[in-house]
């Protein structure tokens, strides 16, 4: 095929790897698949923990007048289940699937930054962290996860809650922005030979797209809250009406990022899909450049549409247009994804696996999430959907209807890639058909009571207004969802008792991961593959004229690899350090705010003067 | 005989499902719903109503040809073992177009009402509209009508067929104003002056509520639109502005004209109202009942006046709590909250912060029987 590491290193070829064992490997690691367990786990944790504060809400809410939740607890949860599932565990979650991913996907061995990409993990891993130790204070956040200005300002929210809040989703930017940095320039430089852009598998163009959006719209969020941090701390007043400033710019700088960051977390799952869908109709994705460019202008329209949640602020009619026409336009590029996606199936050979359950019922909710997005384009009714139960029913058919059933399709597609384990099929299609029938229960009468008059937010609502029997029907459904993800833990444990012996290429799929052993060696490619085409595998097999031999695991004796290192974690402990101390300053002084400074450079220090390998 | 049982079998075994179905299909009409937005009640509600219909034909006739495709390639391409390699397309350049091109003129039809429906939301109402400042509080709401000179608390009260314009701010955090039969929501902001108007076309009282986060009892920030017809709404008007330390008595005098007259008495008697002190002027029937004069003392003497007021006319502004002058007659108590009775209004009173956790009114350790006068007391303020 073409060069192999093997010739440039064969000096070091007597002494092969051994697979690193144990908890300080794992400290360690800046092997860009275990980074992506380490991910995976993480997030799949918090979005557990996400979702068990959705059901208390929805518990909350099955009745009127109920006191099952205190107002308080109720408005810590409904913030804290947003931004958990927002920033905790949809982002994280793609987040596994980039680093999982991409360096397999275009032939690389590992990250261009690899010690960079375990500091994003820790980062986000001690953010995470930081952020939900506030309930063991009694002080989650509890403004809504876009923390509208002057709520947030320390006259109307004294305690401790929105300070955990801005100091944790700063942590957790710093974790998105490095990770950005490291694949956007993983993608752009460390393709194999022959992998030309125009033949990248479609989820590395959309996590390409994806990053780029990240970098753009991370620093505006990144100043608000900084901003919002001077508020707080230090007496300044960008927000407080009282000392000049002004409420509706925060509204402003959030959206800005607020609305990109919805194509943050439904275009990783675009990607996912575009790979399960061909491959389980044994036929390419339908109009490739179409679907390389939609998402590439679905991207940048995303930037010139804050303004559409802001529509019942009373910007005026011009500003209104602008803003409501920028929306709609957004529905011809992510139409033209729909479209393709079907066909990309049309005509094909449905292979009915659970993967291509998940993805076909991403489609089919997906669409709902998109059609309810354009009735509030409009802004004469947005003044009415706004803030009502009828946005929660459209989110949600898009970030779970949209994100959660793409990111579940992956996980079991790339489930025997990543563990070497095939997932149960039966219990597969049990989780499938109990997710599906639970969302619809839980989300789709939203909708209604949300145009019938149902504000979101409330921790409670009065008797004789008519929204009695559908939030009952919601919560049962919200159980039912719940059980779901049981059905695909006890998957994951039953599966874990039994036998390491995935094959290398279980679905006959079209990209290069699936030429490697399952689960792949440490340094992925024993030979770096040259590309000669898109869904390279495909053609490769094709070549062969029928399956490729299962290939062996073999030793990787002389495959330059990057050494491990503890200093992305220092660094990391030292960044979290930084922040506990920031909160702890009115009781302790600025010791702490010392301590994590000194620990970040002691850590950085001496990254910067490690030997990288 | 036997074949009939065996035709109603299917149906008996779905008999338990039907009351489910009933109450299903009751649930999804807007009739149903007190608050619904889909059952619009003024001109400005119906320029939204319109657009939004409109919208949701086209959404609805994509998502059934669309799902329908989906459905039917679903089950029409469901491979089979052995079956061959199917026909590698890789895309139809003339299809691609024709998918593009169909969503747009789709969303261009949606276009044209929406760009018509946000230049009429946002036009200025006429100079005979009746103006109404609305101005957020944690959590509840206080109205002003400027030129007729009183102040009210959580139940706006609005004339039918007459435009009425909102000058909405807050006191504290950002609020947003939501009357859904009469119109969409519209933020206040502390630090600039949002308008709404409508003109109201059926008599009635409409719940409204809050509709943007605003701290912990924003669930609990309701209030009650009360559309009276013309007459009733001067009654309503002038029988207000006897609730001041001066009743002026050109106000109940009965009005006369189609639109809002008061105001120019309501005006002309503003520079002539002295100091706000408690409404002498409530319920002289009532002033000879123990009960209300020991509630009157109480409420002197527990410190409620320095955060309710009991005059409508010529009230005084920046108060903390709602303006309480005829409390007894709102249909609601904690800005929409529970029904006005004497018991809920006595449990209020004895601890608000059981009712409405984090309300800014602190309990005032007042006696199940102190509660009772008091109760008298704010009844007889009609």
């Amino acid at each position: 095929m073409a060069t192999t590491a093997l010739d440039q290193h064969g000096a070091h070829a007597t002494a092969g790897h051994a697979e690193p064992t144990g908890l300080w490997s794992w400290l360690t690691t800046v092997d860009h698949k275990r980074i992506g367990i380490l991910y995976g786990a993480t997030a799949f944790f918090f979005f557990l923990l996400g979702g068990i504060e959705a059901i208390l809400l929805r518990i909350q809410l099955g009745s009127p007048n109920n006191t099952f939740l205190s107002p308080e607890t109720y408005n810590q949860l409904f913030t804290m289940h947003g931004t958990t599932m927002i920033f905790l565990a949809i982002m994280p979650l793609s987040a596994m699937f980039f680093n999982f991913l991409i360096p397999l996907m275009i032939g690389a061995r590992d990250v261009a930054f690899p010690r960079l990409n375990a500091f994003s993990y820790w980062v986000f891993l001690l953010g995470g962290l930081f952020l939900n130790s506030s309930f063991l204070f009694g002080a989650a956040p509890d403004q809504g996860w876009y923390g509208y200005a002057n709520l947030t300002s320390r006259q109307y929210s004294p305690g401790m809650n929105v300070d955990f809040w801005t100091l944790g989703l700063q942590i957790l930017g710093v974790a998105s922005l490095a990770a950005a940095v490291n694949f956007f320039v993983t993608i752009l430089n460390m393709r194999a030979p022959g992998m030309k852009l125009m033949r990248m598998p479609m989820f590395v163009w959309m996590s390409f797209i994806t990053q780029v959006l990240l970098l753009l719209a991370f620093p505006v969020i990144t100043v608000a809250l900084i901003l919002l941090m001077f508020d707080r701390f230090f007496g300044t007043h960008f927000f407080v009406p009282s000392g000049g400033g002004d409420p509706l710019l925060w509204q402003h700088l959030f959206w800005i990022f607020g609305h990109p960051e919805v194509y943050i977390l439904i275009l990783p799952a675009f990607g996912i899909i575009s790979e399960v869908l061909p491959v389980f109709s044994r036929k390419p994705l339908f109009g490739y450049a179409a679907m390389v460019f939609s998402g590439a202008f679905i991207a940048f329209l995303g930037f010139g549409v804050w303004s559409h949640h802001m529509f019942t602020t009373g910007m005026g009619p011009i500003a209104d247009t602008f803003f409501s026409l920028t929306t709609m336009l957004i529905a011809v590029p992510t139409g033209v994804k729909v479209f393709n996606w079907m066909g990309t199936i049309w005509g094909g050979s449905i292979q009915y696996r659970v993967p291509m359950y998940f993805a076909l019922g991403f489609i089919a909710m997906f669409i709902i999430g998109g059609l309810s997005g354009v009735m509030h384009a409009s802004p004469p009714a947005d003044l009415q959907q706004n803030d009502t139960y009828f946005i929660v029913a459209h989110f949600h058919y898009v970030l779970f209807g949209g994100s959660i059933f793409g990111l579940t399709a992956g996980a079991y597609y790339w489930w025997p890639k990543m563990f070497g384990r095939m997932l149960d099929e039966t219990l597969g299609k049990v989780h499938f058909w109990l997710m599906l029938i639970g969302f619809n229960l839980t989300f789709f009468p939203m909708h209604i009571l949300g145009l019938n008059g149902m504000p979101r937010r409330v921790y409670t609502y009065p008797e004789g207004l008519g929204f009695e029997a559908l939030n009952q029907v919601e919560t049962v459904g919200s159980l039912i969802l719940g059980f779901s993800f049981v059905v695909f833990l006890y998957n994951i444990f039953k599966t874990a008792r039994g036998p390491r012996n995935a094959p290398a290429d279980p679905w006959d799929g079209a990209t290069l991961e699936w030429a490697i052993p399952s689960p792949p060696q440490e340094w992925n490619f024993a030979e770096i593959p040259t590309v000669h085409g898109r869904d390279a595998l495909w053609e490769a097999k094709r070549e062969r004229g029928g399956p490729l031999p299962e290939p062996p695991r073999v030793s990787g004796a002389g495959i330059h690899l990057p050494n491990p290192s503890i200093w992305p974690l220092v660094a990391a402990v030292g960044l979290g350090g930084l922040m506990v101390g920031l909160m702890t300053a009115h009781i302790v002084g600025p010791w702490g705010i010392v301590a994590g400074v000194s620990i970040l450079f002691f850590g950085v220090y001496n990254w910067a003067f490690e030997p990288a390998g | 005989m036997l074949l009939r049982t065996a035709a109603l079998r299917p149906l008996r075994r779905w008999a338990p499902v039907l009351p489910l179905l009933v109450l299903l299909v009751g649930a999804c009409s807007p009739e149903h719903y007190a608050q619904t937005a889909l059952r619009p009640l003024s001109d400005f509600a119906r320029i939204g109503d319109d657009v939004q219909t409109k919208t949701l034909y086209w959404a609805f006739g994509v998502f059934v040809l669309v799902e329908g495709a989906l459905l039917y390639a679903i089950f029409r391409f469901r491979g089979k073992p052995g079956d061959p390699e199917p026909q590698q397309v890789h895309g139809n350049t003339t299809i691609e177009i024709v998918w593009t091109l169909i969503p747009a003129l789709i969303l261009a039809a949606i276009a044209v009402p929406t760009v018509r429906g946000i230049f009429e939301t946002n036009a200025r109402p006429g100079a005979d509209a009746l103006k109404v400042e609305v101005i957020g509080h944690q959590w509840w709401w206080e109205f002003r009508y400027p030129d007729l000179n009183i102040t009210t608390a959580n139940e706006v009260h609005i004339p039918v067929g007459q435009t009425v314009s909102f000058h909405m701010g807050t006191v504290d955090v950002v609020h947003s104003f939501w009357p859904p039969r009469f119109a969409g929501k519209r933020d206040v902001f502390p630090n600039r002056e949002t308008r709404l108007w409508f003109k109201a076309e059926a008599a009635g009282e409409y719940p409204g509520q809050c509709a943007e986060f605003c701290g912990i009892q924003h669930g609990r920030m309701a209030f009650r639109v009360r559309a009276q017809t013309t007459e009733d709404f001067q009654a309503w008007v002038a029988h207000m502005q006897t609730l001041g330390p001066k009743p002026p008595p050109a106000a109940v005098a009965p009005a006369t004209g189609d639109s809002v007259k008061v105001a120019s008495v309501g005006a002309s008697l503003q520079q002539a109202g002295g100091p706000a002190d408690s409404a002498k002027a409530a319920a002289p029937a009532a002033a000879q009942d123990p009960q209300y004069a020991a509630g009157e003392k109480l409420f002197q003497a527990k410190g409620c006046l320095g955060c309710h007021s009991l005059t409508a006319y010529n009230a005084p502004k920046g108060m903390l709590g709602p303006n309480l002058a005829n409390v007894g007659a709102r249909s609601y108590i904690g800005a929409g909250s529970f029904k006005n009775t004497d018991e809920t209004l006595g449990q209020w009173i004895q601890n608000p912060q059981a009712m409405k956790v984090g309300v800014l009114m602190p309990n005032l350790g007042v006696s199940a029987e102190d509660a009772k006068s008091l109760v008298a007391y704010l009844r007889a303020h009609q």
